[in-house]
C-alpha cells in the first residue's frame, strides 16, 4: 500500500464541471482531497500578482487556489484539458495551464496533469488518469475500478444538471429560493465565471433575490445545445463557445425567456467573437434584452450592480406596459 | 469582380501577381496608418486581437477603392484567426457594406478542399493559368524573404542612416513591377546590387536579437512599430523567425500532403510546453531556446495585447529566459502601441544586451535567481531589461 497522499484540487476553471469526477476517482483510491476555499480576496490578489497581467481574470483565479493550495499539498491536480468534443477546442490558456504554472517561478508541488483530448478518443482520457495514478503507486485493478465509480458519479450529476440544478447546487447542496416573478432569465457565461460567486459578485443570487427564476447553459441537454449550435455558418470550433451559442440559440427562439445576461471575462479569446456574434443575433433576431458584463479584477461591485438593476428595471416596464 | 485582402508585410507583393495572373482586378488596400487602425477599432469588438480589428480597417478603405470581394484564410482553432472571417462578415453586413469574401480553409489533409475555395475565384482559369500564377506568386515571396534576410544584416552596419531601408523600398517595388519569373529574378538581382552598394561599417560591433512570437505582428511593420527598423538603426542586426514562404510552405503545402513536420518544435519546447497551443506559442518556446543556443544575444517576444497561445508563451518565457541564459522582452502590442514608449524600452534592452555582452556575460543572471527566492521570474525579468 501507498503511503497515504494529498492532492490539491483548485476550485476554478472546469471544477464547475468535472469536480464530481476527480473527487471520486481520488477518493476512491483513498487519496486524500484538498479543494481550495471559495474564491476570495486574498486567493485573487495572489493570482494577480503570480499571473502575467495579460491573462484574463479566471486564469489569474486559478493561479490564486493553486498558491493557496500549494503548502498544503503533496500534488496538484491540474488537468490539461484540451478538447471535450471532437473537432473542438476549450481554449488555448486550457491547453497550456500545466505548463504556465509549473514555470510560473514559484515553489508548489508536483503537478498531475492528465490530459483531456477527444482527438485521442474518449479513452485516453481515463488512460491518463490511470497512468497519474499507477505513477503514484497505485495498482491497476483498483484505479480501474475508482475511474468507473467516477464515471458513474460524473454522468449522474450530469443528469442532475439537465434536470435544472446549476453545478452550485449540487456541489454544496443548496435550493435556490422559489421564484416569485413569472419571468425566466438566461444567464449565460463561462461556468467558472457565473458560479464563482466572488467572480461573478453574487450574480446569479441577485437574481435570485428578485424573484427571477435562473437558467443556465449546463441545463439543456448536449445534444440540443449541437444542433442548435450547427445553425453556425462556420463549425464553431470552442467548446465552451458552442454551449454559449447553441443555448443562446435555443431561448431565442423558444422566446420563454425574459432577457439574456451574458458575462465574459475582460480580454476573453474565444468570447470577443462568440460574444459579439451573440450580441449582433441577439439584437436582430427576438428583441430579447441583454446585458453583456465584463469582469476583471478592475471590476467595481457598484457599476456592475447598477447596471443589472437597471436592465432588470426595465424587463419589468417592457412587461407592464 | 475585384478583389481585395488583408495586409501583411509584404503579403500584397505575391497576392496582387497571383490574382492578376489569373486576370481578376486586384485592389491593394492602401498601406495601413492610423486611419486604417482607427477605422478598423471602431468597428469591432472591443477585445478582438488586433489583426482582425486591422483586417477590418484595410476591407472598408479597399470597398471605398472599388473592392467588391475579400479573399482570405481560415483556420481550425483553437485560435480566433479560424473565425474572424465569420465575424468581419457580420460586422461588414452591420454597416451595409457588400463584399463577399472568399475564405480559403486550410486544407485538413485535403487538397481538394483548398482548390475547390480557388476555383471560386477563378471560374475560367484552366490549370495552366492557374500553376503560372502560382509560380509568380510563389517567385517572389522567395526572393522577397531572401532579400529581408539580407537587409536584416546590412541595415545594423550602414553607414547613413536610413540607406537601407530607402533600397528596401525600391527593392519591393521592383519586385512588385516583374511580371514574369524570369523578370523577378533580374529584380532580385537589382536589388542585392541596390543592397552591395550601401557604404558599411563592417568593423561595428553588432548585437544579435531574434524576433519571436505571434506572426502578424511579426510581419507587418505598421503594427510592431518598425520594430526592425528601429533595432537595426541601433546596430542590432535582426534574425526573424517567422518567413512568409516558409510559412506558406508548412502550413499550406505540407500540411496538405501531411508532410509537416513539427518534431523539432516539440522536442525543444518539450521541458517547458508539453502541447500545442494554437497560433505561433509553441514555436515562440522553441526558437527562443534555439535562439540562446545559438548565441545570439537576446530575443523579443511581439504579440497582441490578447493573444491567447502568446499569453501562454509569455507565461513561460521568463523560465525560459533564466534556464537558458538569454534576455527575453515582450511587448504585447494594440492599436494604443506608440512608437516612443517602444523606443524607450528597445534601448534600455540594448544598454543591457552590450553590457552582457562587454562582460563576456553569462552568470549575471543566476546569481539573481540564488537571491529572489520566491516572487522569482518576474522581478529577474524586469531587472534583467532595466537596470
Ligand atoms: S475561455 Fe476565455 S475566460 Fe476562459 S480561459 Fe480562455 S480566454 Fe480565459
Ligand atoms: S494567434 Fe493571437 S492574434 Fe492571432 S488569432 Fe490567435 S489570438 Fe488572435
Amino acid at each position: 500500500m501507498v503511503t497515504l497522499v494529498r492532492i490539491g484540487i483548485p476550485r476554478a476553471l472546469l471544477y464547475y464541471h468535472y469536480f464530481p469526477l476527480w473527487e471520486t476517482f481520488w477518493r476512491n483510491l483513498g487519496v486524500e482531497i484538498e479543494v481550495s476555499p471559495p474564491t476570495n480576496k486574498q486567493i485573487l490578489d495572489l493570482g494577480v500578482e503570480a499571473a502575467v497581467p495579460e491573462a484574463c481574470l479566471p486564469v489569474k483565479v486559478y493561479y490564486g487556489h493553486i498558491l493557496t493550495l500549494a503548502q498544503k499539498v503533496d500534488y496538484l491536480f491540474v488537468p490539461r484539458l484540451i478538447s471535450s468534443q471532437k473537432g473542438t477546442y476549450i481554449c488555448p490558456k486550457f491547453m497550456g495551464l500545466p505548463d504556465m504554472l509549473k514555470h510560473c517561478g514559484y515553489n508548489i508541488p508536483a503537478i498531475i496533469a492528465p490530459t483531456l483530448n477527444a482527438r485521442h478518443g474518449k479513452k485516453a482520457w481515463e488512460r491518463s488518469h490511470l497512468q497519474a495514478a499507477e505513477e503514484l503507486g497505485f495498482n491497476r485493478r483498483l484505479t480501474q475500478f475508482a475511474w468507473q465509480q467516477a464515471q458513474r458519479e460524473l454522468a449522474s450529476y450530469h443528469k442532475e444538471l439537465q434536470a435544472g440544478r446549476t453545478p452550485v447546487d449540487i456541489l454544496y447542496q443548496r435550493q435556490p429560493p422559489k421564484p416569485t416573478s413569472r419571468h425566466t432569465l438566461l444567464l449565460l457565461g463561462h461556468p467558472y465565471n457565473i458560479f464563482d460567486e466572488f467572480v461573478s459578485m453574487n450574480l446569479i443570487n441577485r437574481l435570485y433575490h428578485r424573484g427571477y427564476q435562473v437558467v443556465t447553459p449546463e441545463m439543456l441537454p448536449p445534444k440540443l445545445v449541437e444542433k442548435e449550435a450547427a445553425r453556425l455558418p462556420k463549425h464553431l470550433f470552442w467548446s465552451l463557445g458552442r454551449l454559449l451559442v447553441g443555448t443562446a440559440n435555443y431561448y431565442l427562439q423558444e422566446k420563454s425567456i425574459a432577457g439574456i445576461v451574458h458575462v465574459v471575462s475582460f480580454g476573453c479569446g474565444p468570447d470577443s467573437l462568440v460574444g459579439e456574434l451573440l450580441e449582433r443575433r441577439a439584437k436582430k433576431l427576438a428583441h430579447v434584452p441583454f446585458l453583456l458584463l465584463t469582469l476583471d479584477e478592475h471590476t467595481g461591485e457598484g457599476g456592475l450592480i447598477t447596471r443589472l438593476e437597471a436592465f432588470l428595471d426595465m424587463i419589468e416596464w417592457r412587461h407592464v406596459s | 469582380m475585384k478583389v481585395t485582402f488583408p495586409h501583411m508585410g509584404y503579403l500584397y507583393v505575391p497576392l496582387r501577381a497571383f490574382f492578376s495572373q489569373l486576370g481578376i482586378e486586384v485592389v491593394v488596400p492602401p498601406p495601413i496608418s492610423q486611419d486604417t487602425i482607427n477605422l478598423g477599432t471602431r468597428y469591432s469588438p472591443e477585445f478582438a486581437c488586433l489583426p482582425l480589428k486591422i483586417n477590418i480597417g484595410n476591407f472598408l478603405q479597399a470597398a471605398e477603392l472599388g473592392a467588391d470581394t475579400v479573399v482570405m484564410a481560415g483556420g481550425i482553432g483553437p485560435c480566433r484567426f479560424g473565425y474572424y472571417a465569420q465575424v468581419q462578415k457580420e460586422i461588414l453586413a452591420d454597416l451595409g457594406i457588400h463584399l463577399d469574401m472568399i475564405v480559403l480553409e486550410p486544407p485538413q489533409g485535403h487538397w481538394r478542399q483548398l482548390f475547390r475555395g480557388l476555383k471560386s475565384l477563378a471560374a475560367n482559369a484552366g490549370p495552366v493559368t492557374v500553376y503560372r500564377a502560382g509560380a509568380l506568386a510563389w517567385a517572389k515571396l522567395k526572393v522577397l524573404d531572401k532579400l529581408a534576410k539580407n537587409q536584416f544584416v546590412i541595415r545594423a552596419r550602414e553607414k547613413v542612416r536610413g540607406s537601407t531601408t530607402q533600397t528596401w523600398r525600391i527593392i519591393l517595388d521592383l519586385v512588385d513591377q516583374a511580371d514574369s519569373v524570369q523578370a523577378v529574378y533580374i529584380a532580385a538581382e537589382q536589388g542585392q546590387k541596390l543592397f552591395d552598394r550601401i557604404v558599411l561599417e563592417p568593423h561595428r560591433d553588432v548585437l544579435k536579437v531574434g524576433l519571436v512570437g505571434e506572426i502578424y505582428t511579426l510581419l507587418e511593420p505598421a503594427v510592431n512599430l518598425e520594430i526592425e527598423r528601429l533595432l537595426g538603426e541601433m546596430g542590432v542586426e535582426v534574425v526573424q523567425s517567422v518567413y512568409l514562404s516558409n510559412w506558406v510552405m508548412t502550413n499550406l503545402v505540407l500540411h496538405t500532403f501531411h508532410l509537416r513536420n513539427d518534431g523539432e518544435h516539440y522536442q525543444l519546447a518539450a521541458p517547458y510546453l508539453g502541447s500545442f497551443v494554437g497560433g505561433h506559442g509553441l514555436e515562440t518556446i522553441s526558437t527562443t531556446i534555439f535562439y540562446a543556443r545559438s548565441g545570439l544575444d537576446g530575443v523579443i517576444h511581439l504579440a497582441p495585447l490578447t493573444c491567447m497561445p502568446e499569453i501562454v508563451a509569455k507565461s513561460i518565457l521568463p523560465q525560459v529566459s533564466v534556464d537558458e541564459d538569454i534576455p527575453v522582452l515582450t511587448f504585447m502590442l494594440d492599436e494604443h502601441s506608440a512608437e516612443a514608449g517602444i523606443q524607450t524600452r528597445l534601448e534600455a534592452f540594448y544598454e543591457l544586451l552590450k553590457t552582457r555582452k562587454q562582460r563576456g556575460h553569462k552568470n549575471n543572471i543566476k546569481q539573481i535567481k540564488n537571491e529572489s527566492t520566491i516572487l522569482g521570474r518576474k522581478s529577474i525579468i524586469e531587472s534583467l531589461s532595466w537596470h
